[in-house]
């Protein structure tokens, strides 16, 4: 980066960075990594550019990767170990102080950012806190997973004016339900944001959120606008979402383990390779079907069916990465359907996305499961 | 009302079924003359059969009988606006000092002729007084509902005055004040005008600037409004468009024992005065608020307190240790505690010593909770005190198990020690586990390895036995402490099988080369979905990695010294 040339280049675009910053992310270079991030920076690159039109992205191309089995979960978890101190490591960068600092004097107000418990993708909220942090605000940044009774804790000793809650997992909506209403109860307005909470963040105003934003500088700018109104006063879960009356989800989450054990007990008879499958195998069967029973509960947790086949249609995507014909799944969702013959909302959902998978590319189930791996 | 009795003879008074009626009835023509009324109707209107509805009835009642006799030909009732007094067909107004509603029944085909209509009349003077008094009651109910559920649910002091001052400018005055307990020098203060916005401040004020203000904040009895002069108040209480308030009222906000603050009631000038009944209501309104204040206030100085109590016991932070990357992660059994039986800690070499070791211990007291974590707590302690003599494993843990044994506690401990050394681009390390699990090393391609050491667990035994390990780390390689909380979670899919130790292994074999902070959480993540939302116990573990190359040190962007350091663009230590 000490080409004197440099200078009279035109300015990079932000995608050369980010192909720049992935060799080094993906190989676990933290060193080359910290230095592109920094040579950014000193060629004039915007610090919120940075963090969201080449980290964010870079991150989100890991997971791509992933699904794609092009990268192992070593490699995703070493990258974005990286990408973490990454961010670290550039917030200590000159120009980025100098802002945060010249921001500072606004005085702003306090903000909690955190993940809700059984939540591990930290990286967007990290992302919020900085981008909130060099807008002016006095972020409390509290990480990943942390347990709701912290949270409000948190709440009652600080008594922020707004608390941003990142969820990445579809399947932890439930859990953050509970945490937007518990947050709210103390008095404080949140906002949410992340990939679980739907295109558009269509869950976010179901789950009474009180606002929501696709990144965080729309974060940003919306709360540069004006305060979230304080929010409604305490409610419960199901007056949010009535159809829970009808206790198929409770019914699916208090009964998931043996719904699993009966599908692994039955899908021998269908999948005749499963047979001969090692413990590992079922091992890595029976997760993956724990996986679907608790994308069903969340599809009648938030009653979407949509939610349920997306998953479904993912998966099958995943699998056909794998070399595992996505048809292998069918049999498991029959098997369901007959245990939850009662619950008409979620027959309706298996029926659904067993439409789904059995529409694109006929193929036998016969060549069996690689692995035993269905995801 | 007295009901005179009839004047007349039976020829122009209604039907029998109507006279003895104790409310008045009288039938009026399409024409607007009374044809027929009875007793009661003589005596509400002084008014005798022939003569003009106009000439004696109230306007509301005139316009109501033109809106269906001569404007609205299909006669429904109701159904034509008369200054919005229509009511589910009824017309309300009132007649002298008192509230009537008048109903209509039409007779009369409209072919055949002009309809005359029949009005009753009936005194509603204390069903409206009623109605009122349950519309105040149900709105003062709410409001009372409504603070204790936003009240109760907050235990934070800046947030229940808020909640406060907002309910109390919206329903009980235009602007409030709630003036809290003094804090050091200042009062924290919070107001809210008739905009609804709320207004936090600390202030340096002199209380008996306002008058009852300080009676109100020893939680003496209020002073009745009526003896408050409000242009009396400071700027502080009246701003803004407050400035000048026509009425003020000052109420003690009763805490738990002592008084939690006063509240303050402004209204505008002009507008009535406070009644004594709202001053009732304030007081009400300001029990649920006051209370709500005391808990929070009591809530803060116990988590102070608690907090300084706990500084000792929670983990320590972990970055690096001497040139060695280090990240350690802790899961308490319980979501709502801090700390537990398992702990960790890290002590760096002895600056001047160059041959100096740093120190890593992680360990599991027998017993979960707090009195688990007040032994970690001393066991540290011990540790700390003999760093000396660190260097020989088995001497160290002789003398802190001499120690718990003399100790007046029944528990144990299990732990590992870890002495860290940099050789080169590599590091020495010296394990010893005594009762603990063995530590593993991850090497860069995947294989595990587990350290060969073993001894007796610690607090129990008079003499105890130990064998220490040496482990090389090549760049890379990391060497996992773990406590049982990790291999011994129950759960999985099928939710009652254990993690164990060989999937722990096979799972780290996916973990060659992998950052300490990436490999740690992976093992959480991989035991938490495990356990799933099921119980579990305290986890711990402590990830020790020999740096890849040459050390990043822009993790926190400081030098070795602590200072900012930046070379170059390059963050190369």
């Amino acid at each position: 980066m000490s080409d004197p040339l440099r200078q009279a280049e035109p300015p990079v675009a932000m995608s050369t960075w980010t192909d720049r910053l992935w060799d080094a992310v993906t190989a676990g270079e933290e060193y080359a990594a910290a230095d592109t991030a920094i040579a950014a920076l000193d060629d004039g690159m915007d610090i919120e550019d940075l963090l969201l039109e080449v980290i964010a992205p870079l991150q989100a191309r890991v997971g791509r990767e992933w699904a794609a089995n092009r990268m192992t979960v070593a490699q995703e978890h070493t990258a974005t170990a990286v990408n973490e101190r990454l961010i670290a490591a550039v917030a200590h960068h000159p120009a980025v102080r100098e802002r945060r600092d010249e921001r500072a004097a606004d005085r702003l107000g306090r903000i909690t950012v955190a993940c809700i418990d059984g939540e591990w993708h930290a990286l967007p909220a990290r992302i919020v806190a900085e981008v909130l942090r060099l807008r002016g605000w006095h972020v409390d940044y509290l990480g990943a997973q942390v347990p709701t009774p912290h949270l409000i804790g948190h709440l009652h000793r600080t008594g922020p004016s707004l608390v941003a809650l990142s969820s990445s997992i579809a399947t932890r909506l439930p859990a953050a339900h509970a945490a937007i209403i518990a947050c709210q109860a103390t008095g404080t307005p949140v906002l949410v944001g992340g990939a679980a909470y739907g295109p558009a963040g269509r869950y976010a105003s179901l789950l009474g959120a009180d606002g929501w934003a696709g990144d965080a500088r729309i974060a940003a700018d919306r709360l540069a606008e004006a305060p979230l109104p304080p929010p409604s006063p305490p409610r419960q879960a199901i007056d949010d979402l009535p159809h829970l009356a009808d206790q198929e989800y409770t019914h699916i989450t208090r009964t998931a383990t043996q719904l699993v054990r009966h599908v692994l007990g039955r899908l021998p008879s269908h999948v005749p390779v499963m047979v001969d499958y090692t413990d590992r195998q079922r091992r890595h069967t029976a997760e993956d079907i724990a996986h679907i029973v608790d994308f069903l509960a969340t599809a009648l947790y938030l009653d979407d069916p949509d939610l349920f086949t997306g998953f479904l249609t993912w998966t099958a995507g995943i699998l056909s990465a794998r070399n595992v014909p996505a048809h292998s799944l069918l049999p498991a969702l029959e098997l369901l359907s007959e245990q939850l013959a009662d619950y008409p909302r979620a027959t309706d959902m298996l029926t659904r996305a067993h439409t789904a998978i059995t529409r694109p590319s006929p193929r036998t189930i016969e060549a069996g499961m690689s692995g035993g791996r269905l995801l | 009302m007295d009901v005179t009795p009839a004047v007349n003879g039976s020829q122009d008074v209604l039907d029998p079924v109507a006279r003895p009626v104790p409310y008045a009835a009288l039938s009026v023509d399409a024409s607007g003359v009374i044809v027929r009324l009875n007793d009661a109707a003589r005596v509400l209107f002084g008014a005798a059969p022939g003569v003009l509805l106009g000439g004696v009835a109230p306007g509301w009642l005139v316009a109501a009988h033109e809106s269906l006799a001569g404007h609205c030909p299909d006669g429904e009732a109701g159904s034509c606006p008369v200054g919005g007094a229509a009511l589910d067909g009824a017309f309300r107004g009132s007649i002298g000092e008192r509230v009537f509603e008048a109903r209509p029944m039409l007779e009369g085909e409209e072919s055949a002729g002009p309809v005359s209509t029949t009005w009753w009349v009936i005194d509603i003077t204390e069903q409206d007084r009623l109605m009122r008094e349950l519309e105040v009651e149900r709105e003062r109910t709410a409001l009372l509902a409504e603070a204790s559920s936003r009240l109760m649910a907050s235990l934070n002091l800046e947030r229940c005055m808020e909640v406060t001052v907002r309910l109390a400018a919206r329903h009980l005055a235009d602007a409030a004040v709630v003036i809290a307990p003094r804090n050091g020098r200042v009062h924290p203060v919070a107001y809210c005008g008739p905009d609804g916005q709320v207004d936090h401040r600390e202030l340096r004020i002199d209380l008996t600037e306002v008058p009852g203000l300080a009676e109100a904040m020893q939680g003496f009895l209020p002073v009745p409004s009526r003896w408050i002069d409000p242009s009396a108040a400071p700027e502080w209480i009246a701003r803004g468009q407050m400035r000048e308030p026509g009425a003020m009222v000052v109420t003690a906000l009763p805490g738990h024992g002592t008084a939690a603050g006063a509240l303050v009631l402004l209204r505008r000038a002009r507008q009535e005065a406070f009644s004594g009944d709202e001053e009732v209501f304030a007081r009400l309104f300001a029990a649920r608020a006051g209370a709500a204040m005391s808990a929070a206030r009591m809530y803060a100085e116990q988590a102070a307190i608690t907090r300084t109590l706990m500084s000792e016991l929670l983990p320590p932070r972990t970055n690096e240790l001497d040139g060695v990357e280090l990240s350690a992660r802790y899961r308490p059994a319980g979501d709502g505690e801090l700390v537990g039986g398992d702990f960790y800690d890290l002590y760096p070499a002895d600056a001047a010593d160059p041959d100096g070791e740093s120190l890593v211990v992680l360990g599991d007291v027998c017993g979960k909770g707090l009195e688990a974590a007040v032994l970690t707590g001393k066991i540290r302690n011990t540790l700390r005190a003999l760093l000396p003599m660190a260097g020989d494993h088995q001497h160290v843990l002789e003398l802190l198990n001499q120690t718990m044994l003399y100790a007046d506690t029944t528990r144990f401990v299990t732990l590992v020690l870890a002495s860290i050394r940099r050789r080169g681009t590599g590091v020495r390390l010296k394990l010893t586990s005594a009762g603990h699990a063995a530590p593993l090393i991850v090497r860069t391609d995947g294989k595990v390895e587990m350290a060969g050491t073993k001894g007796s667990l610690i607090g129990v035994l008079d003499d105890i036995v130990s064998t220490t390990a040496t482990v090389a780390l090549e760049p890379g390689d990391t060497c996992l402490l773990y406590t049982d909380g990790i291999t011994e979670a129950i759960g999985g899919p099928l939710g009652s099988e254990m993690f164990g130790d060989e999937r722990l292994r096979v799972e780290l074999g996916q973990c060659g080369g992998m950052p300490p902070e990436a490999l740690v959480e992976r093992v959480h993540m991989l035991a938490a979905e495990w356990v799933g939302s099921s119980r579990h116990d305290d986890m711990a573990t402590v990830a020790i990695t020999a740096p890849r190359r040459s050390r990043l040190s822009a993790v926190d962007g400081h030098g070795p010294d602590g200072t900012p350091h930046r070379d170059s663009g390059r963050f190369l230590a």
